[in-house]
């Protein structure tokens, strides 16, 4: 059992830390491009959850809710961008961190009010709802899989996005020297709203793949936020491959230490102190990390060139 | 070298010198006016607003004067007030002989060092780097102790810890809400003491000439890091003191209290009073504590316009009340 378990596991991981990307993937988008530090992001994740949930009332589909969900998330991103954030952008990063901190109080109420402060969850599919063997003797739930791939895909996506197309090529040159692409008459404005919108998709679809397995719920978004703050810190702030590789390695470590660390504390220790030791050290375990890892390397693992 | 020299902008501040007097003067006196006039639920508001404020002019110092933006404040304030509560629970209900005890100078002491501790180990490493670095990991090293405590089932974890007993002192009992209110009232006082006399001290300049600029403060042969990292520690160990009168004050403790959130607030305090004034933090704990309990009566969603003031708050009112106080007498000033 032990080696289906550990796999079983290392998929958790593995889904957690494609969580962890998509959201990571609009914070440093944001920060890359705009030298914005956004807190609001859990907000939007929230928000894509939270209307994923409705349209499934509302059209009986998770599919098509799904579908629409992510443009919804991305327009109140832009709505967001255009009336707040783009008076921010020629201020400090505590001005941001003050703002986009009042951003999160009214968004969580504005949920709140819309919606209800019980949370709502997410009826699946029955094709979604089932369990796949994916080896003899390992089976796992097949949306855990649908999360994996489709993280994946818009992982690829955002590959080819940055690297290979026109937009890509401002997003990059824009990350590297804003003032010399305004200057070559790109339309700064723009971008900037477009670039957020793109990381308010990214942050909605991550809520909307969370929504079935933990429900949509008000401050959901304020503790994911910051692993992916402590991802990006470890990636090294404002590096795209930096984003997912932390990402992949937190959203491993996490999962395997909440369920490998008293056995291996039992080697060392008591069982009875291991099993009280356990649970607060695997809670600390990725900021641990992170504070080893930012000791020999203060930039973090890949630091973004520009910067 | 007479010390006045040391000190830069030793103008007199007339207005705001006052109008900080004042405002000492009405913490001092309406607290117990209102208590005795029967009134007490302001008489906790107030002692909350005290105790907040401590916690501010604590992150002031670094914040303000040593521009160094933690997002993490809230740990020490949660570490305080579990010092408070530990001992006290295994003094109740046995366990752990070393600090089971209802004595109050065991309880100080714990939060005082354990913040200091704290605040030197997460200090040192956050303290290399910088800029929004800086704030995220402060906040994730925050959030470190929170998730911690959350796992801690013995101390109640998510569900948090009833202190049964307050700290015990000789003389003075923190039971009587008044004499509590004084306790944090003066500590307050002596925190303000601290810090001014810290911002007029060398070191206190040092700090704000690495917060002004860091470069040329190297090349002139000062060691930023140790300086900073000293002006953390001390922070943070008055923050956890702030911690410790929290937990007497409430006498309920959870993991709640160290929520990032709780950091962004007493940023907002230090910022919404002006960083960088002595009495700043003051007045941000107080228009934050009297706003939010003016909205909470309106309307149960009361964090909307809350949120809505501190975006507004952000956008055009820079510099915070000290500052508008001192543009005031800038503008008295001119002839």
């Amino acid at each position: 059992m032990e080696a289906s378990l550990l796999l079983i596991q290392l998929l958790n991981g593995l889904q957690l830390g494609i969580l962890l990307f998509l959201l990571s993937a609009g914070l440093t988008l944001t920060f890359g491009i705009m030298d914005f530090v956004n807190l609001a992001h859990g907000s939007l994740y929230m928000l894509g959850a939270f209307i994923c949930a409705s349209l499934t009332q509302l059209t009986g589909s998770f599919a098509l809710a799904a579908l629409l969900a992510v443009p919804l998330t991305a327009l109140c991103g832009l709505l967001i961008e255009m009336v707040v954030i783009r008076q921010l952008y020629s201020r400090n990063h505590l001005d941001h961190v003050l703002a986009t901190f009042g951003l999160i109080l009214c968004l969580d109420t504005i949920a709140e009010i819309v919606w209800s402060p019980a949370g709502i969850a997410i009826a699946l599919p029955d094709i979604l709802n089932g369990q796949l063997e994916v080896l003899p003797g390992v089976v796992v739930p097949v949306f855990r899989l649908l999360i994996i791939a489709v993280g994946l895909l818009a992982a690829a996506g955002l590959y080819v996005l940055v690297n290979h197309t026109k937009l890509g090529m401002l997003i990059r040159a824009g990350a590297s020297n804003r003032t010399m692409v305004g200057a070559l008459g790109v339309d700064i404005k723009t971008l900037f709203s477009g670039v957020f919108a793109m990381g308010a998709a990214l942050a909605g679809l991550a809520g909307l793949l969370v929504a079935p397995i933990a429900e949509a719920s008000i401050g959901m978004g304020n503790e994911i936020i910051i692993t992916a703050f402590v991802v990006i810190i470890i990636g090294g702030i404002g590096s795209m491959k930096g984003a997912f590789i932390a990402a992949l390695l937190i959203g491993l470590i996490d999962t395997l230490g909440r369920s490998y660390l008293d056995d291996v504390f039992k080697l060392i220790m008591s069982n009875e102190a291991a099993e009280t030791a356990a649970p607060a050290i695997s809670a600390m375990l990725i900021y641990l990390m992170m504070a080893v890892i930012l000791a020999i390397r203060p930039q973090g693992l890949f630091p973004a060139s520009s910067r | 070298m007479p010390e006045t020299k040391l000190v830069p902008n030793n103008k007199p501040r007339p207005i705001s010198f006052w109008i900080n007097a004042i405002l000492l003067l009405l913490l001092a006196v309406a607290p117990p006016i209102l208590f005795i006039t029967g009134q007490p639920f302001w008489l906790d508001v107030f002692t909350r607003l005290v105790i907040l404020a401590l916690a501010a002019t604590a992150l002031n110092l670094v914040l303000g004067y040593g521009g160094l933006v933690s997002f993490g404040h809230a740990a020490y304030l949660g570490l305080g007030a579990y010092a408070v509560g530990i001992p006290t629970y295994h003094a109740l209900y046995g366990g752990m002989d070393a600090i089971a005890s209802f004595n109050g100078f065991l309880h100080l002491g714990l939060a005082v060092s354990v913040s200091a501790l704290f605040a030197l180990l997460t200090g040192a490493i956050s303290l290399r780097t910088r800029g929004v670095n800086f704030i995220m990991i402060t906040m994730a090293f925050g959030q470190m102790i929170f998730y911690a405590i959350v796992a801690l089932e013995n101390y109640g974890g998510d569900d948090g810890l009833t202190i049964d007993v307050r700290s015990e002192f000789p003389l003075i009992s923190l039971d009587n809400p008044l004499t509590l209110y004084g306790l944090c009232y003066l500590s307050l006082l002596v925190a303000l003491f601290i810090v001014y006399k810290i911002t007029r001290s060398r070191f206190g300049l040092t700090l704000q000439g690495a917060r002004s600029n860091e470069e040329r403060m190297r090349s002139l042969g000062v060691n930023c890091y140790r300086y900073q990292l000293v002006a953390f520690v001390i922070s943070g160990a008055i923050c956890g003191y702030a911690g410790f009168l929290l937990g007497n004050f409430s006498t309920f403790i959870s993991p709640e209290m160290m929520d990032w959130t709780r950091s962004g607030e007493l940023m907002f305090m230090v910022i919404l009073g002006g960083a960088a004034f002595l009495c700043g933090p003051i007045f941000g704990a107080a228009a934050f504590i009297l706003l939010e309990e003016v909205l909470r009566d309106v309307t149960i969603h009361w964090h909307l316009p809350f949120g809505l003031l501190l975006i507004l708050s952000v956008l055009f009112f820079r510099g915070g009340l000290s500052g508008a106080l001192d543009r005031l007498r800038s503008k008295g000033d001119k002839p």
